[in-house]
């Protein structure tokens, strides 16, 4: 085996390892800095970063429920100036890819970010995140209507130059359908799974436990459903996928390859533990090695 | 710097039925917990329970390399915890959050109920370390319900507050007439009404307050956005930014 055992490209970025963390569960990367050495990672997606500063959703946000966990957070986030302004300077200097998660509420809104961040040399690549399921205008609407989905997407590629993920939402009946849709409006990637819409009750109480009624969920409860869909769209477009949802462990993320990922995020498992995706990284090395594979690119797709 | 830790139980304290501590031993070098300050606790072999639970640091002997955790029973993941017995391991991620703000302070009072009980000791005890002397108030419903009083009884003057009166001053902790003394600075920890009553109280007389929030928790550093609290500067994570806050950016809080 050689270094280059896991390397892998989404289009023109090039990953030294498939392992990416997901948007809203890595902070900047900094929040996780104690535990994990950030160079060793593929990259990280930073979280949802909208036009200007947004509060988010009222508390209380997250309920745990089995294998998993909802959150309607809602886009809380200092807005893209303070991106590039302050974050970005904090981080620029890590030897990993920087991937900003670029969300909002209209066309203008998501092109307004795209183009601020194309500026910032140090990130060569945005997720376009038309998948929130935890904001009222927005969102998740772009991400579950094909011809809303390619409109959005048409109009930031026309301002964004670098690799553009588009992260698509599992709340639809026919996610393939969607993933054609911004392949065909110049995707260079898709990402899925997003949260998938979900609620919790407090029977004492008699009311909904999150103050947003409704909320995303996430962790190991999700992985067959997004498995299947990484599988889905894998069949159905040329662009490479990046697969997440439930991703805990190192076979869950060859899991994810062997279903047409050409990378993966890592959520949820980093709050339950923080150094996970070292141990990602390095059971898939070792996967690698117990069953002779030189190249990682090898088994993605093959079932 | 932030850990992640495999501590080895070497002693369980009982504190009547709700509640229980644990004596950690982190057989390498611990690092130095300031009052305040909390863990996540990963309970393992639990159904339903994925998330790590926050724990405050109840005491902690940085010589000794131990950190002491004092547990209030209300569900699955704290039931589990009680199950654990001397030689078992606790997996925890520490120190987290920021502490109490100990310096410069001369005539403290510390208000405790419940759970929030917990931080309070290791306070009491830096605080004496810097040779102040704080008056200790703990409230309850009964006084079954104030864990570890003789720790506190053994340190400083201890008073207390119960409200069927089995214990100290019949009423609540702001009701107390060592409430109403004056102090330079009141430190607050418990359930949200009575620190939004202290609050109130400290903000009229014009005192420093100190109180240390509680919320649900996914990371417990500041990456999910999951436990913020109202600020006047807007939402905050309790986990980051806390959980200890000064009273003094928190008026839409304890106004609510
Ligand atoms: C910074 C911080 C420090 C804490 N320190 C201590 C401590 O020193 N000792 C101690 O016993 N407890 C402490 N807590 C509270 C403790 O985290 C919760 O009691 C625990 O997570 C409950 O877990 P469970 O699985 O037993 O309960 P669950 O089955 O998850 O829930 C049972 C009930 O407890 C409520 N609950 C769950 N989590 C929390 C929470 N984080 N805060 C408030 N209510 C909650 C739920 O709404 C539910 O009503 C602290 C919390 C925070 C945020
Ligand atoms: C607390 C929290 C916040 C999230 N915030 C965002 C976000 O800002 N943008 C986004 O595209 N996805 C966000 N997500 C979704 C995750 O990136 C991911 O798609 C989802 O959690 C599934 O992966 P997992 O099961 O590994 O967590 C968030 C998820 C969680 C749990
Ligand atoms: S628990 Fe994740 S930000 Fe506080």
């Amino acid at each position: 085996m050689n270094n280059d055992t896991l390397k892998v490209r989404l289009h023109n970025l090039q990953l030294k390892n498939p392992v990416l963390t997901a948007s809203g569960t890595f902070g900047y990367g900094e929040e996780f800095a104690d535990f994990v050495d950030l160079n060793r990672l593929g990259g990280f997606v930073v979280k949802g970063t909208t036009g200007s500063h947004r509060e988010g959703n009222p508390y209380p946000r997250m309920v745990e429920t089995p294998s998993g966990m909802l959150n309607s957070v809602g886009l809380q986030n200092g807005g893209v100036d303070k991106f590039c302004d302050e974050v970005y300077h904090r981080i620029k200097h890590l030897d990993t890819n920087v991937i900003v998660n670029v969300s909002g509420s209209s066309i203008e809104e998501y092109c307004e970010v795209a183009s601020k961040i194309d500026a910032l040399e140090r990130v060569p690549a945005i997720e376009l995140n038309i998948s929130c399921p935890n904001v009222k205008c927005g969102g998740m609407s772009f991400g579950t209507d094909p011809g809303m989905a390619a409109q959005v997407v048409e109009a930031v590629r026309r301002v964004y130059s670098k690799t553009l993920i588009v992260k698509l939402s599992p709340n639809v009946t026919n996610i393939a359908e969607i993933a054609k849709a911004v392949e065909g409006a110049g995707a260079d990637s898709v990402s899925l799974i997003n949260t998938l819409l979900g609620m919790a009750i407090d029977i004492e109480r008699r009311m909904p436990v999150m103050a947003n009624i409704t909320g995303g969920l996430s962790g190991p409860a999700v992985k067959p459903v997004a498995v299947r869909m990484v599988w889905q769209v894998a069949h159905a477009v040329k662009i490479p996928v990046v697969g997440l949802g439930g991703i805990c462990t190192a076979e869950d993320a060859i899991e994810f390859m062997m279903a047409g990922a050409t990378a993966v995020e890592v959520g949820t498992a980093n709050f339950v533990d923080p150094t996970v995706t070292m141990k990602i990284v390095d059971g898939m090395e070792q996967f690698c090695k117990d069953h002779a594979i030189n190249d990682i690119n090898d088994i993605i797709g093959i079932v | 710097m932030k850990e992640v830790h495999n501590f080895t139980i070497i002693q369980r304290i009982e504190h009547g039925e709700r509640y229980f501590a644990l004596v950690l031993a982190h057989g390498g070098t611990l690092q130095s917990p300031a009052p305040g300050q909390f863990v996540e606790a990963l309970v393992e072999d639990c159904p339903g329970v994925m998330l790590r639970r926050p724990i405050s640091v109840h005491d902690a002997d940085p010589q000794a390399g131990t950190l002491t955790l004092m547990v209030q029973i209300v569900g699955r993941g704290t039931r589990k915890l009680a199950t654990l017995r001397e030689g078992d391991r606790l997996n925890l991620v520490y120190p987290l959050g920021h502490g109490f703000t100990t310096e410069g302070c001369k005539k403290p009072l510390l208000v405790g109920g419940g759970a929030g009980i917990a931080p309070l000791l290791l306070l009491a005890k830096t605080l004496q370390a810097n040779e102040v002397q704080p008056t200790v108030l703990l409230g309850g419903r009964t006084a079954e319900l104030i864990p570890a009083r003789d720790a506190f009884a053994s340190l400083c003057t201890l008073h207390t507050a119960t409200d069927d009166g089995s214990l100290g001053h019949r009423g609540l902790v702001v009701e107390h007439p060592v409430f109403n003394d004056s102090y330079d600075m009141i430190y607050a920890c418990g359930p949200t009404p009575m620190m939004k009553a202290v609050a109130r109280s400290a903000a009229q007389r014009g005192v420093e307050c100190e109180v240390s929030l509680e919320n649900v928790m996914a990371c417990g550093v500041g990456a999910c956005l999951c436990c913020v609290t109202d600020t006047d500067h807007g939402h905050r994570c309790v986990c980051k930014d806390g959980p200890v806050f000064n009273i003094k950016n928190m008026r839409r809080w304890y106004e609510q």
